[in-house]
């Protein structure tokens, strides 16, 4: 109770600190929520991304599309042999006059499809097979490639491998950039926490001539660098909501054009938690880093 | 309640402040400390309070030894000890309450019980009307006796002081020396460096005396 007591006490006093710099504090806020904006921002348009990947990438599969002109029973037989292989496991035909419309419903080139003079597309079996290995795939994708029945063979994998280089490449660069920005943030928490105490310095010195411990001077600067890199991370939080909000907004009509319902996707409670947890950690570092060096300094000795 | 035993500090340079100082100084008693600017009083008061550390020799404070004592017993030690400082070390940034109020605060004290030690503390140094002002807004008498008050707030055991009648004029100084007198009736230990004749004159007790870091007279009571 006596303690929990005290360090409310701290709270307050710390809080009344940051009220009464108005400007310096709004200055650090902003800079930490900035510097956090940026590889938060990343992260969130690696997952959104990854999200879209994922859901395309569940079920890898094969097209095989069909020279025109191909008779029923040749094509019934077609299918039948491409069902008795066990590394099949599913196949669907769809016919060019399927094919047709449902393109002239997904992307509103409707117009464009009814000026055409005949149906260009053929027809295509796509094929879903057993195998999930990469090797077995482009096995499998070989041999269908040398069937004389198909035109050409398509599989359908291979972008999203490339995706996935992709992502990967993002991914590292957005650490990198996290990695860096939190190395600023204890930075400036650092310097920021050199100068209170600079100023300070009368009320150390006779705080401690008076019997206080370093963790009671400490507390109030700790407490400072905490809540500093945690109203960063609000304002860095604040700063990616917006920015998706916007974003999202024109996204809409961009996607809306290609028949795709991609979005940037929110932060989600656990990742904002996390945000919040980290920027007010790495503050608190910086603080303890900060407190160490210079309480050091002015020991009386 | 002190205990200096062949007590040297020599300070990086070569400046000998003291130089084989031994005394003791009994529980309940009051001493002054004597000698010119320079002599090392303030040197010695400091290694009472643990902010200095001697050369060599042992200095004991209530049973710890002062040159082996461990960084995180120290603040321990000092909360025991009331400093009256020659330049108060009084905080401008808050009132003349919260000042005192400190070393309560440092012992975590519960906050309804500290405020009334506070209150009578103040009252004790007559600044009980004055508990919201700034202390840049007391005189030079008035600071001397709130840095009285925060130093018995804690009710130490020992009661350090620093020239405290060093700027007063005559009244002032009895005022504050009458305060000293009521804490060594209620058995306080007292330690009191002054220069000044009149104060040992009219208050008369044990005087320690320093000649160039090198202790005169009163070694023994």
């Amino acid at each position: 109770m006596k303690t929990l007591r005290e360090h409310l006490h701290v709270l307050h006093a710390t809080l009344q600190r940051l009220w009464l710099t108005p400007a310096a504090s709004l200055l650090n806020m902003t800079i930490i929520g900035i510097a956090l904006s940026l590889p938060v921002g990343a992260y969130v348009l690696l997952k959104s991304v990854q999200q879209l990947a994922s859901t395309v990438a569940d079920a890898p599969q094969i097209s095989a599309f069909l020279d025109a002109g191909k008779r029923d029973s040749e094509l019934s037989a077609l299918k039948g042999k491409l069902e008795s292989d066990a590394r099949i496991a599913k196949v669907e035909f769809v016919s060019r006059d399927a094919a047709l419309q449902q393109l002239q419903q997904s992307t509103g080139v409707s117009d464009m499809i009814g000026d055409l003079p005949h149906n260009p597309l053929p027809d295509t079996f796509i094929i879903y097979p057993k195998v999930t290995d990469t090797k077995a795939m482009e096995a499998l994708y070989q041999e269908l490639q040398s069937w004389k029945q198909f035109d050409h063979v398509q599989l359908d994998s291979a972008w999203i491998k490339k995706l996935d280089a992709l992502l990967d490449l993002g991914r590292l660069a957005t650490a990198i950039l996290a990695t860096t920005l939190s190395l600023a943030l204890i930075a400036i928490t650092f310097n920021t926490i050199r100068l209170q105490i600079l100023t300070r310095r009368d009320e150390i010195e006779v705080t401690k001539l008076i019997g206080a411990s370093d963790s009671f001077i400490r507390r109030p600067f700790l407490y400072f660098g905490l809540l500093q890199g945690l109203t960063g991370g609000v304002v860095a939080w604040l700063l990616v909501s917006a920015s998706l909000w916007l974003l999202n907004g024109s996204l809409a009509n961009l996607t809306q054009l290609y028949a795709s319902d991609f979005q940037l996707h929110p932060l989600t409670l656990p990742d904002s938690l996390a945000l919040f947890a980290f920027s007010g950690y790495l503050g608190w570092l910086g603080a303890w880093f900060s407190v160490s060096q210079h309480l050091w300094q002015i020991e009386p000795r | 309640m002190i205990r200096f035993g062949q007590v040297y500090k020599r300070y990086p340079g070569g400046h000998e402040a003291l130089q084989d100082v031994s005394f003791d100084i009994a529980k309940g008693e009051m001493v002054y400390l004597t000698g010119h600017s320079g002599a090392g009083k303030s040197t010695l008061l400091k290694l009472v309070a643990a902010i200095e550390r001697p050369t060599s020799g042992s200095v004991l404070i209530n049973g710890h030894n002062i040159r082996a004592i461990k960084r995180e017993a120290i603040p321990a030690l000092r909360r025991n000890i009331g400093l009256i400082f020659q330049d108060h070390k009084l905080l401008f940034d808050r009132s003349a309450f919260d000042n005192v109020l400190l070393p309560l605060q440092i012992s975590g004290f519960d906050h309804r019980e500290a405020a009334k030690r506070v209150r009578a503390a103040l009252d004790k140094v007559g600044l009980l009307t004055r508990e919201k002002a700034n202390p840049i807004a007391l005189s030079g008498g008035e600071q001397q006796r709130l840095c009285i008050a925060r130093a018995i707030v804690s009710r130490p055991d020992i009661l350090l002081a620093d020239e405290p009648t060093g700027n007063l004029d005559a009244e002032y100084s009895s005022e504050i020396l009458n305060i000293f007198k009521s804490f060594h009736q209620v058995g306080v230990t007292l330690l009191i460096s002054t220069h000044d004749q009149t104060v040992l004159q009219r208050f008369p007790a044990r005087a320690l005396h320093l000649d160039h870091g090198v202790l005169q007279q009163g070694a023994n009571a």
